[in-house]
């Protein structure tokens, strides 16, 4: 076992750990906060794949963007969660079940596929020069231009749209009666 | 103009006028009536202009005038449209011309033209209080029509166009009886005249057409003027047992003139179309429908005397048609003694001198029975014209004094001698040549003539009912003019009736010019004192339509004495009997017959007779077997069976296979929709995270099966 | 050193997680949460097998990147959503939310 293998065990065994603590913490509030500690596990992994700009990244948006948004969220619609509550949807079993049988799924696919087997990954050619050519890529007409203006317009669209739908009620609503 | 073009052209002007009046000119009486007797006065003028060829001719009965066109083209041969004048046509072609045109004058009187037509007349019924004959157009257009059927009759030289006239003659006696259809009696009357003659005219087709089947023509030239046609017609035997084929030709075509001449036993129609108007009467029976009958027989005198000669017996025809003549004569005469309609008299007397005529031919006696039929038509024509007369007076009494009296009753009349001068001396000169007035009278001649023939030849059956149906001829005769016009008026109206117009009496004057000049054409040679003054000339034109010539009979005696004795007893009696008969009495004969005179007034109760064995049976054919069991119940049954069935069929298909099935399968599919949407809505609940698990579930056996199916 | 394997199954088993969370949870912000969880496994998925099989080649960089900017942006619309539903409907519980049922 090397330092390496200890490193991820230890951090994947967070990682998942909070994860599991987001779907089974019956409080909201404590979930979200296992989500940022999964979240950050993911990027203490990226680290460990050395893809530190990912890290960064993932840190940036996920956690402090979307977790903080979530819990935001959480405090705005917070008035109807009855403490004592329960959580879980009656059919809870069927999400397990499910869950459980892509997990298998997913392993014996796995399985199949040898080249997973690979121990050491190969190395990786110029380190510093990684991160200059993510940037080239992305506005690179011959390369990742394109997915990049889509997805800067997407991310405006979605921008404009969540500003309308979370319009307040009272200026929207002579428009629109209730369903 | 030749000859032949003038007999062709003699029936067409009526014809014409027939067409022209109901097409066109039938809205204007005057127009109407100028046409029909303007058309009537052409063929009377090229009748004579014929007749006076026709007497002047060369033994005209061995060269007759004949002209012949095909018509209808029947294998190798055709049937013959043609004219044939010979004697006898000639003669009868006169007499019916002048009566024709007689009568067609007089019906301009008769109907009241000039008057103003009453508004309370109606079509179809008599006008009641002298107004104008509301179809008056009509009557001149149907009369043209028959005066057309007469004269084609007259001057046809073939057996088909004959018949062809004879039936058209049958329609126009069918309409004009029935002219006033309003009143229930005319249209009986009218079909009863026509149905009877029917009988005898089918069984006339059938001797028409077994004459065909044998010789092969109608022709009466080929048939009747060729001996060996004659002869071989007399030997061959015919499809009945006993009679030759000439035999049974000949009786079938009597029946017809049995029909027509309304002779025993269907003499029924005669006294009944007294329905129609006056001149009807008068022109279809006296002067030309009738003697149409009589026509016949005289035209087929060759074939009914195949194989007689005189002095023989008599063949099986001409024993039938005397007996038949005399029995009718003598029958006719009797109940004619009973009758109080003034019409009803000359009707059965009409039937009686027919048999005079019919018997006459059955002994063999051609010449008398072609006199007798040309007296008869002018003597009783104009006996029926008087009468016309006389109702018309009575009917203006009946309006004058507003009393209902029947204006054709002679026990109403009395004393008209003095109210209508004219017509009773004319009517008493008819009426005396009817008697057979000695001397001075046509019937006298042509009825002396057939006594003397019966007598000599040896017939004294014959020659006694004969005689005996002469003496109630002269005695009925006397009664009606006693009643009618002698003594004194017997209820007001007769004291209020008035003499007819012009053209009503005119007509009278004329025919009985001819009612007593005509017999004097035919004086036998032999008679004492007169005889041999004026040549026999009827003997000799109309005897020479025969092949052989008939020989004049030797004078005798006797006949001529019993006839002058019955005519003037006749006429005595009866002037004794009736010309003091008061208002309110009953009629003299009453007393004397009793029963008898009660079944003779109900003329041996024969219409009953026939009513019960052939209208009833008819009837009820008609309408029990034909109409409700057939009619009814087969055929409409049958429809109706049809009809239920289809129904059923229609609503078994609708039942059992259309609703249930059809429809059925359409909405159970319908509702195996509905259920399969109402089962598998429940997937929608609306909620997300089931909607996930669904895909998911579904995602997983794709990938599942995408694995596991690949190798 | 570390195994291809390690990394997939973790992810594999990340995912697994969230989606449990995403199909189990009554709170819509849960169920979001979960979905959030499923884009960490996946983005990790892409990460293990860029820098494995193809460290040379930063399409599998850029492709984290989209995926990340795309979960960005589904979560600001989801959050938006969740705000609007609350405000008309004064729940949060995906249960309750199914008026587009039959």
């Amino acid at each position: 076992m090397t330092v390496t293998q200890l490193v991820f065990l230890l951090t994947g065994g967070v990682t998942l750990g909070a994860a599991l603590m987001v779907v089974l913490s019956p409080r909201l509030v404590h979930a979200a906060l296992w989500l940022i500690l999964s979240l950050a596990g993911t990027a203490v992994l990226f680290v460990l794949l050395e893809a530190g700009f990912l890290a960064v990244v993932q840190v940036a948006i996920y956690i402090d963007a979307i977790a903080i948004l979530i819990i935001i969220v959480i405090m705005l619609t917070r008035r109807v969660m009855i403490r004592g509550e329960t959580q879980i949807t009656r059919n809870w079993w069927l999400g397990a079940l499910s869950a459980l049988i892509l997990f298998g799924g997913l392993l014996i696919l796995l399985d199949m596929v040898p080249i997973i087997a690979i121990d050491t990954p190969p190395p990786i050619a110029d380190a510093d020069q990684l991160l200059e050519d993510l940037g080239r890529s992305l506005v690179d007409v011959d390369r990742f231009i394109l997915p990049f203006e889509v997805a800067s317009i997407m991310l405006l669209a979605a921008l404009i749209g969540s500003i309308m739908i979370a319009w307040p009620l009272t200026t929207r609503a002579e428009g629109e009666g209730d369903q | 103009m030749q000859p032949e073009l003038l007999a062709w052209l003699i029936p067409l002007p009526p014809i014409l006028a027939f067409f022209l009046i109901i097409l066109w000119a039938y809205r204007n009486n005057r127009l109407s009536h100028t046409i029909a007797l303007g058309s009537m006065l052409i063929s009377w003028g090229l009748a004579m202009a014929l007749f006076w060829v026709a007497i002047r001719a060369e033994d005209l009965g061995h060269h007759p005038i004949v002209s012949s066109i095909p018509w209808l083209p029947t294998g190798e041969t055709s049937l013959n449209f043609g004219i044939l004048i010979d004697p006898l046509s000639a003669v009868t072609l006169f007499f019916v011309a002048w009566t024709c045109l007689a009568i067609f004058l007089y019906s301009v009187g008769y109907h009241n033209f000039g008057k103003r037509r009453d508004p309370d007349d109606q079509p179809g019924l008599p006008p009641k209080a002298g107004g104008v004959e509301p179809m008056y157009a009509r009557f001149f257009a149907f009369i043209s029509l028959f005066a057309f059927g007469m004269l084609t009759l007259v001057v046809s030289d073939n057996l088909l166009l004959l018949f062809i006239g004879w039936e058209i003659m049958g329609l126009c006696s069918y309409l004009l009886i029935g002219f006033w259809y309003g009143k229930p009696s005319a249209r009986d009357a009218m079909v009863k005249a026509f149905i009877t003659t029917r009988i005898g005219d089918v069984l006339m087709l059938l001797g028409l057409a077994y004459l065909y089947s044998v010789t092969g023509t109608l022709n009466f030239r080929a048939i009747l003027f060729d001996e060996q046609v004659l002869h071989t017609l007399a030997e061959t035997p015919s499809i009945i047992g006993g009679l030759s084929t000439a035999g049974l030709i000949g009786i079938l075509l009597f029946l017809g003139t049995v029909g027509k001449s309304a002779q025993w036993p269907l003499h029924v129609w005669l006294p009944d179309a007294m329905e129609g108007p006056t001149p009807v009467s008068a022109m279809i029976h006296a002067a030309t429908m009738v003697s149409a009958g009589v026509y016949l027989v005289l035209r087929f005198f060759p074939l009914l005397t195949a194989g007689w000669h005189e002095g023989a017996s008599l063949t099986p025809s001409m024993l039938v048609i005397a007996g038949i003549g005399a029995f009718t004569a003598l029958f006719a005469a009797t109940i004619a003694v009973t009758q109080v309609d003034i019409k009803r008299v000359l009707a059965y007397s009409t039937i009686s001198q027919l048999g005079y005529m019919v018997a006459a031919v059955g002994i063999g006696a051609f010449v008398a029975g072609a006199f007798h039929l040309i007296t008869h038509a002018f003597f009783k024509a104009l006996l029926f014209l008087g009468s016309g007369s006389v109702i018309h007076g009575m009917e203006h009494g009946v309006r004058h004094t507003h009393e209902h009296v029947d204006a054709q009753d002679m026990f109403n009349m009395g004393g008209l001698r003095r109210k209508m001068p004219i017509t009773f001396w004319t009517f008493l000169i008819g009426g005396f040549a009817l008697s057979g007035f000695p001397l001075v009278t046509a019937g006298f001649w042509s009825k002396d003539e057939i006594l003397a023939d019966a007598y000599g030849h040896g017939y004294l059956l014959v020659f006694i009912i004969l005689a005996l149906a002469a003496l109630l001829t002269a005695f009925y005769t006397m009664r009606q003019i006693s009643l009618t016009f002698l003594g004194q008026p017997r209820t007001d109206a007769a004291k209020h009736a008035h003499e007819s117009v012009w053209t009503m009496t005119l007509p009278l004057v004329v025919l009985a010019f001819f009612a007593v000049g005509i017999g004097w054409v035919g004086i036998p040679e032999q008679f004492p004192l007169l005889g041999g003054v004026l040549p026999n000339w009827l003997h000799e034109f109309v005897g020479g339509t025969l092949i052989e010539h008939p020989q004049a009979l030797d004078f005798n005696p006797i006949p001529l004495l019993v006839s002058v004795g019955v005519a003037l007893g006749g006429l005595l009696s009866g002037w004794l009997v009736y010309r003091r008969v008061s208002a309110g009495v009953p009629d003299p004969l009453q007393r004397w017959l009793g029963p008898i005179y009660t079944v003779l007034k109900n003329k041996y109760y024969f219409d009953e007779l026939y009513h019960f064995l052939f209208v009833r049976p008819a009837y009820w054919f008609a309408e029990t077997f034909t109409y409700r069991w057939i009619d009814r119940g087969l055929i409409d049954g049958f429809l109706h069976g049809v009809g239920r069935t289809a129904m059923r069929i229609g609503s078994f298909l609708r039942n059992a296979i259309d609703l249930p099935i059809i429809n059925g399968l359409a909405d159970r599919f319908g509702e195996g929709v509905k259920w399969l949407g109402r089962t598998f809505r429940v997937v929608q609940t609306g909620r997300v995270q089931e909607y996930l698990i669904i895909g998911l579930v579904f995602t997983g056996l794709l990938l599942s099966y995408l694995l596991l199916a690949q190798p | 050193m570390i195994p291809l394997s390690w990394y997939l199954v973790l992810a594999a088993g990340i995912f697994c997680v969230g989606l449990y969370g995403a199909l189990a949870r009554r709170n819509a912000l849960a169920i979001l949460m979960g979905i959030e969880l499923m884009l960490n496994g996946v983005n990790l998925n892409l990460v293990a097998f860029w820098r494995y099989l193809t460290p040379n080649f930063i399409t599998g960089q850029v492709f984290v990147l989209i995926v990340l900017a795309v979960a960005a942006s589904e979560a600001a619309v989801g959050l938006a959503l969740i705000i609007s539903i609350y405000r008309r409907r004064s729940t949060v519980v995906a249960e309750e939310i199914n008026m587009l049922k039959w």
